[in-house]
């Protein structure tokens, strides 16, 4: 060993190590008095609405409402029947994918202390985030409807299941405004030219594909390649990719056999091109291959504005059957894509007006009969069903294929603060036009879906 | 324009002189407006993302903890991953293009021509940065662009196709490069032209080519410029954040929304609701972009130079 030299360097030495021992010391009793960074989740707080105070109500006061462009003339409509409300109407980016413009501005009026609509349009993710607080001591965006603004027997109206999305720690939210129930649109046009069935089962599905690939290359029975599209069939599929087990966990197991027993489907009929990896909402796509649709497994609105509008498909060729059923199943489950939610503010000054305003837009029939998508609420549905411009346009009846996937949405797939279609835009539709399968995507996919839930709070499984 | 500001500078320089104090007040009226406007805009901000960054929403004090937080994201790897990759393609292309299209300005081209070269290389930084985006969004997309032949024969029949993950990098840069380079050329072709014609003469005499000149006597020349050409761009590079924000919007959602740091920052601030979690990955881009500008200015002797 070496000599530790003389006795002014080792007097040196101890002082620097007395020092270092004494920062050390002082850099843990400042970490040690440190808080966490993040409060909220770890006093696993979720203080929600059981104790809903409205702020002073004034009566008459002006109310603000903020409504996608497509809602917009329902709103003016209520306006122009109700003159003695003064309302200010915004339009604003409600609807869109994974639009967060709603979430952003919450969030600074949380911090700035006013500026909130009373009155808004959203997307059931919003309702997630909308239902608790932003940040300790502030109040949940979204006032409660069941304590003493809307009567429970409008809200046992809705179509079952349809308001789960805006239920949380046993209080109602939001007011479903309709559904976006998925349901097996076809051609019936070239189905009875060729000589093809509708398919009933997704074996018949799967069979119809491969046959259509062979004799008419080409034409196509559906697409993955949307934002959405996995809403459409690992939903129908029951996949637990987003299953909230407590309000805190999430389920997320890709590896399921009822998530692989749909990619495995999937990924046949995109080798043998029947099923498109290029989105039916892609640039280009209604150009290219909208005539060549024969068959979409896809929401009730696809029939107005992807046929109609996006792939200006002739009047009376387009017809909608009831979700498909698996093996050994005697009802079937179906998804859901959006399906948009009216929320009223828990900030408001005149609940009373905002909650009739709600109430109006999702049940009337003055205004559902003409709405532009199958509307939630069940007396409204059936209006919306007799109205001529809402069927005319189909080869046949949409009505019971709508009535029954409206009654047969799987509520497995839960809605979480974050959007559903983030991970599979960016990490499963990039792998698909990259050549990749769907079922080999899987784990990445679950790892991003996990990813998104822990920084967004929740605990995540994987079985 | 280098020319014109040396021409107003020198004599007011000179006049200033002996009089100094009495101007004083003017001039600090003058520049008191753009002090009180950085105080708000720019140290207030920092100041207060300080803040955030190490307390927690209710507002105590947190350490470091916020840092190892955002560090443990599994997005925060990938986006300065992104952004790294991006910044050493993009500083390579403009330091390597911009000086080599200024030295061929400089010497081989026409004065006449040279301006005219050097206003169209300005025009497209003349573009507000959203709407070069724009433009490039039309570039991209075969199925609009005027160029479809180009990426057809590249493979790329659709926009999806464009997007792939691994080429965004390149993407960004190429936007970059369009928007940004053009500038840079025309301030490097200023300073080649503060090299005095004496010292390129002398060259000339001892028997040195254009190349040789360049590269022996007029880069050197403007390594300060150049030096300052990439701190800058260095800074601007971390800020990524409208040209994958866009991206991401208008090939609805192929494009993560956490591509970069700064998309980072902006999901944790407006998605999750957690201002502090923001405010520590902008303090680590402020690190990042100040280290990097400290060992450039020390590796570079910016200021030595300046002193001669």
């Amino acid at each position: 060993m070496r000599s530790s030299g003389s006795p002014r360097t080792a007097l040196r030495r101890r002082a620097e190590r007395a020092g270092a021992a004494l920062a050390a010391l002082a850099a843990a009793a400042v970490l040690a008095g440190c808080a966490s960074a993040d409060p909220v989740k770890d006093t696993g707080a979720q203080p929600g609405h059981a104790d809903f105070k409205p702020v002073a109500q004034k009566d008459g006061s002006p109310i603000t409402v903020w409504a996608d462009s497509t809602r917009l003339p329902s709103v003016q409509a209520y306006q122009k029947a109700h003159p003695d409300v003064k309302m200010k109407i915004v339009t604003y980016d409600g609807g869109a994918d994974g639009s967060t413009y709603l979430q952003t501005k919450v969030q600074l009026f949380d911090r700035t202390g006013n500026g909130w609509p009373d009155v808004v349009f959203g997307t059931p993710t919003d309702v997630t985030w909308a239902s608790a607080p932003t940040k300790p001591g502030a109040k949940p965006f979204a006032a409660p409807l069941d304590q003493k603004l809307v009567p429970q027997s409008t809200l046992d109206g809705f179509a079952k299941g349809s308001l789960t999305p805006c239920q949380f720690n046993g209080h109602t939210y939001c007011l479903r405004n309709d559904i976006a129930q998925v349901v097996l649109w076809y051609n019936k046009s070239l189905m009875d030219r060729w000589g093809y069935q509708v398919p009933t089962t997704w074996a018949q599905y799967e069979a119809l594909g491969l046959k259509v690939a062979k004799e008419h290359p080409g034409y196509l029975v559906g697409s993955a390649g949307d934002t959405n599209s996995q809403e459409s069939y690992l939903w129908s599929s029951q996949c637990p990719a987003f299953d909230l087990v407590k309000p805190d966990t999430l389920r997320v197991d890709l590896q399921d056999p009822k998530c692989t027993r749909m990619t495995t489907l999937l990924d046949k009929l995109i080798s043998a091109k029947a099923v498109s990896t290029e989105g039916f909402f892609s640039q280009g796509f209604a150009k290219s291959s909208g005539s060549k649709v024969l068959m979409a497994y896809g929401p009730s609105w696809y029939g107005q504005y992807l046929f109609k509008t996006a792939f200006h498909t002739p009047a009376k060729q387009m017809a909608a059957a009831a979700p498909l059923t698996w093996p050994g199943e005697t009802t079937a489950s179906t998804g859901n894509v959006g399906g948009g939610v009216w929320m009223v503010s828990s900030h408001s000054a005149n609940l009373k007006a905002s909650a009739a305003l709600a109430t109006w837009l999702t049940t009337s029939n003055d205004n559902q009969a003409a709405a532009p998508t199958y509307p939630a609420y069940t007396p409204a549905a059936t209006a919306w069903l007799a109205n001529p411009a809402n069927r005319d346009y189909f080869a046949a009846d949409v009505s019971a294929p709508f009535q029954q996937a409206a009654n047969s949405v799987w509520t497995g797939w839960s809605n979480t603060k974050f959007s559903d279609a983030t991970a599979w835009s960016s990490v499963v539709l990039p792998a698909l036009t990259d050549g990749k399968t769907l079922t080999a995507t899987l784990p990445a996919w679950q790892k991003a879906i996990s990813d998104e839930a822990k920084s967004n709070g929740y605990q995540v499984t994987n079985q | 324009m280098t020319l014109a500001t040396q021409r107003i500078a020198v004599p007011r320089r000179r006049a200033a002189t002996p009089r100094r104090r009495a101007g004083g007040a003017a001039g600090y009226l003058f520049v008191a407006g753009y002090t009180v406007l950085l105080l708000a805009f720019g140290v207030f901000p920092t100041c207060y993302a300080f803040y955030l960054a190490y307390t927690n929403e209710a507002g105590s004090f947190t350490g470091l903890n916020q840092f190892t937080k955002v560090a443990a994201d599994p997005r925060f790897g990938p986006a300065f991953s992104h952004v790294l990759l991006y910044l050493v393609l993009w500083l390579v292309a403009l330091v390597v293009l911009t000086v080599l299209v200024a030295v061929v300005l400089r010497s081989r081209v026409r004065a006449s021509v040279s301006a005219l070269f050097r206003f169209l290389y300005y025009l497209p930084g003349a573009l507000a940065g959203v709407a070069s985006v724009l433009v490039w969004l039309f570039m991209l997309d075969p199925d609009v662009s005027p160029v479809s032949w180009l990426l057809k024969a590249m493979g790329l029949d659709t926009f999806a196709a464009v997007l792939a993950p691994g080429d965004l990098p390149v993407i960004f840069m190429l936007i970059a490069f369009w928007t940004g380079a053009g500038g840079w050329m025309v301030v490097m072709y200023g300073a080649l032209n503060n090299i005095p014609d004496e010292v390129l003469e002398a060259a000339r005499m001892d028997g040195a080519g254009p190349w040789r000149t360049a590269w022996h006597i007029q880069i050197p020349m403007i390594r300060q410029w150049i030096a300052y050409m990439t701190i800058l761009a260095f800074a601007g590079g971390t800020q990524l954040f409208v040209e994958p924000q866009l991206l991401q919007t208008a090939s609805l959602g192929r494009v993560s929304p956490a591509w970069s740091p700064n998309q980072l920052a902006y999901v944790y601030a407006f998605q999750q609701g957690d201002f502090n979690g923001a405010a520590a990955i902008s303090v680590f881009l402020l690190a990042l972009g100040l280290l990097c500008a400290g060992l450039l200015v020390w590796r570079s002797n910016m200021f030595t130079l300046d002193e001669k």
